[in-house]
């Protein structure tokens, strides 16, 4: 069975691309990449102690949700969310880690409740005023295709927009050693039940292994090798470019997510 | 809110401290026995109580699957193992087909304990030893795991949203079913016991000196516990009246602050009536509410209120966190559970550890196990983040 949402916002962070709208030459072939290392933006739309509190991976997930917003013209506090990350926060686990095994061995409150993997969908609750439904999501390298599933299969059976955020940030010495990332990553997207100004979405999903992901040119590729939030580029690529386009991503090492896009 | 298509529990399995498997956690519910202990397990903070599975410990998973090995794995396996739980999947996906059966569990830290032990054996250069963080420590790892174990091939989804996660997964799976992306789902989640956890909530001042006693005048916080739970969810069918099923769920965000709940409970209420009028329910027809109860003083103030605000005084109402302890990430799968044994026995469990409720409070607190017919049970869970969700239990119409 195959669900069908609108894509009627979209945010986008990353090396060389800084939002959607700076992003659409690039992801159109028309300019270079120029992937160079960014930090995230601190969160205006918190209060400043909060905004104080919040680490790159918040960040980038509040700045991509925000955009993909104000993109699709809805009330951002009226907007369920989906929010989807394989590695959360890691700077705070890796500084618990560290203080669990230092000499005095406390570790902060505040490092604690920002531990846990929403704290992004928290403080966008914050920031924006919502009392609307969210759910935080895992997904290794399969994050960016299980969020947007989840999302679309809330779309089609709540019939209200969802605003999907995924974002993923690498993860600090020593663990990353043991779950390898290059760069920054975080997109969004407001799915709604009717076709959106950037088209609609056919999703399906397919007990099939996908062999190859879909193609990028080399310095997109090397992003997306870099980080799974980035797997998102090649439905990005065919959103800039407002062709029909069918792409499979992978959802574990034997299913996939099919993604039909009419422009 | 919109109907929620009612699904049918055609299986479950729950394993906590008060119990591996449903038979034992009856017995403890009847019995008014806590698993709860003082904590014997090394580098934890002192003088706490937990709620730890033993038997989970020298669990060995299948082989082909050993990569998997860790405390929140191992634990799944045996919860996995208990009351048919793997045989009545393996009938599920005869019906189905593997392919149209979901996994979506939740977990708050899965199997960090791994990372936790790299740590503490990093070399002198500070590089952590090699151990398989993507099936371990990783999210996604548990419900992997269960997949592979159960041999289905349909979509799998971690849920990781703190203590809401095991009953969120519920909602999610209905949603994926509901879109047409699975025909049934296991459900559930698993959390464990792990140094993060404890010191985290001890950072809070948030840990019970004794055995929690959650409503109680006196409380003083929370016990930490590790459980797991699982739930197999399929379309309820014109012949499943009277079965068990998953009639309603609702959630909310409090939008408040990262660990203490809005004081009036906006949250705790509004996914509470989300999830009974995804049921199409009122509050009256709900004979039993399993709460959230952590425990600590403002968690337990907050849902009074906000349960009299729902259904008024005269539905009864407890925590049973007081036999298994807080299980974080799997609570809500847990307490789902026991919600479920609750409306199949007849039974409301008081709260245990307490001779009256806080006099304070104005909901139907129960402090002793009383015999009612139940045909609906509604359970709370509620997290960090201003995380809400509760589920509505009951009788197939």
């Amino acid at each position: 069975m195959t669900a069908t949402v609108g894509v009627s916002g979209i945010g986008v962070l990353g090396p060389g691309l800084a939002g959607w709208d700076a992003a659409l030459p690039v992801l159109a072939g028309e300019a270079p990449l120029d992937a160079a290392p960014f930090t995230p933006p601190a969160p205006t739309l918190l209060p400043a102690t909060e905004r104080r509190r919040t680490g790159p991976s918040v960040r980038l997930a509040l700045a991509v949700a925000a955009e993909a917003a104000a993109c699709s013209g809805l009330p951002p506090e009226e907007l369920d969310t989906i929010f989807a990350s394989s590695n959360g926060e890691p700077q705070v686990i890796v500084s618990i880690l560290d203080a669990l095994h230092a000499p005095d061995g406390a570790i902060s409150p505040t490092q604690f409740h920002n531990s846990v993997h929403n704290a992004a969908a928290g403080y966008w609750g914050i920031a924006v005023g919502s009392a609307r439904p969210s759910a935080s999501l895992g997904g290794h390298d399969f994050v960016f295709a299980t969020g947007l599933m989840q999302a679309a299969a809330q779309v089609a059976a709540s019939g209200r927009p969802v605003l999907c955020v995924v974002h993923d940030v690498p993860v600090p010495d020593p663990l990353d050693a043991l779950r390898p990332m290059h760069g920054a990553f975080a997109v969004a997207l407001v799915l709604t039940p009717r076709p959106g100004a950037h088209g609609a979405l056919g999703l399906r999903f397919a007990a099939e292994a996908v062999k190859q992901e879909p193609p990028l040119p080399g310095p997109l590729a090397a992003l997306r090798a870099g980080n799974p939030a980035a797997r998102a580029l090649p439905l990005l690529v065919a959103l800039a470019a407002r062709r029909p386009a069918r792409l499979r991503l992978a959802l574990l090492e034997d299913a996939a997510l099919e993604i039909t896009l009419a422009p | 809110m919109t109907r929620m298509l009612p699904l049918r529990v055609s299986a479950f399995t729950a394993t906590s401290a008060m119990g591996v498997g449903l038979a034992a956690t009856r017995a403890a519910l009847a019995a008014r026995r806590s698993g709860l202990a003082p904590c014997d397990l090394p580098d934890m903070p002192q003088g706490i109580w937990i709620g730890r599975v033993r038997e989970a410990e020298a669990v060995e998973l299948p082989a082909p699957l050993a990569a998997f090995a860790c405390r929140n794995n191992r634990l799944a396996e045996l919860a996995l193992r208990q009351d048919g739980f793997m045989e009545a999947v393996a009938a599920a996906a005869a019906r189905h087909g593997a392919a149209r059966i979901a996994v979506v569990l939740g977990t708050s830290t899965s199997g960090i304990a791994e990372t936790e032990r790299a740590w503490s054996r990093r070399g002198a250069d500070g590089a952590l030893p090699a151990y398989d963080y993507a099936r371990t420590h990783d999210l996604h790892a548990l419900p992997r795991y269960v997949r592979a174990r159960l041999g289905l091939s349909g979509p799998c989804v971690s849920v990781s949203t703190a203590c809401t996660s095991g009953a969120r997964s519920f909602l999610d799976a209905a949603t994926l079913i509901a879109a047409g992306f699975a025909d049934a789902a296991v459900v559930g989640g698993a959390d464990t016991l792990c140094r993060l956890t404890l010191h985290g909530f001890g950072s809070l001042e948030l840990l019970a000196k004794g055995p929690t006693r959650p409503c109680a005048e006196d409380r003083d916080g929370i016990s930490i516990g590790e459980a797991a739970a699982f739930a197999l969810l399929e379309r309820a069918g014109p012949g499943d009246s009277g079965a068990l099923g998953l009639l309603g769920a609702g959630a909310s965000s409090d939008g408040h602050h990262m660990s203490s709940p809005h004081p009036d409970g906006h949250g705790a209420v509004s996914a509470m009536r989300a999830a009974l009028d995804s049921a199409g329910l009122a509050p009256e027809t709900v004979g039993y509410v399993n709460m959230h109860g952590t425990g600590t003083r403002a968690n337990d103030a907050m849902e009074d209120r906000a349960i009299a605000r729902v259904f008024g005084c005269a539905v009864p109402c407890s925590s049973t966190k007081g036999w298994t302890g807080h299980a974080l990430g799997a609570s809500g799968a847990l307490e789902a559970a026991i919600s479920a044994l609750c409306i199949e026995d007849g039974l409301i469990p008081g709260c245990l550890g307490l001779e009256r409720p806080d006099p304070a409070f104005v909901s139907g607190i129960a402090v002793a196990n009383a015999a009612a017919p139940l045909a609906h049970a509604l359970s709370n869970s509620f997290g960090f983040g201003g995380s809400n969700c509760a589920l509505v239990i009951g009788r197939l119409p």
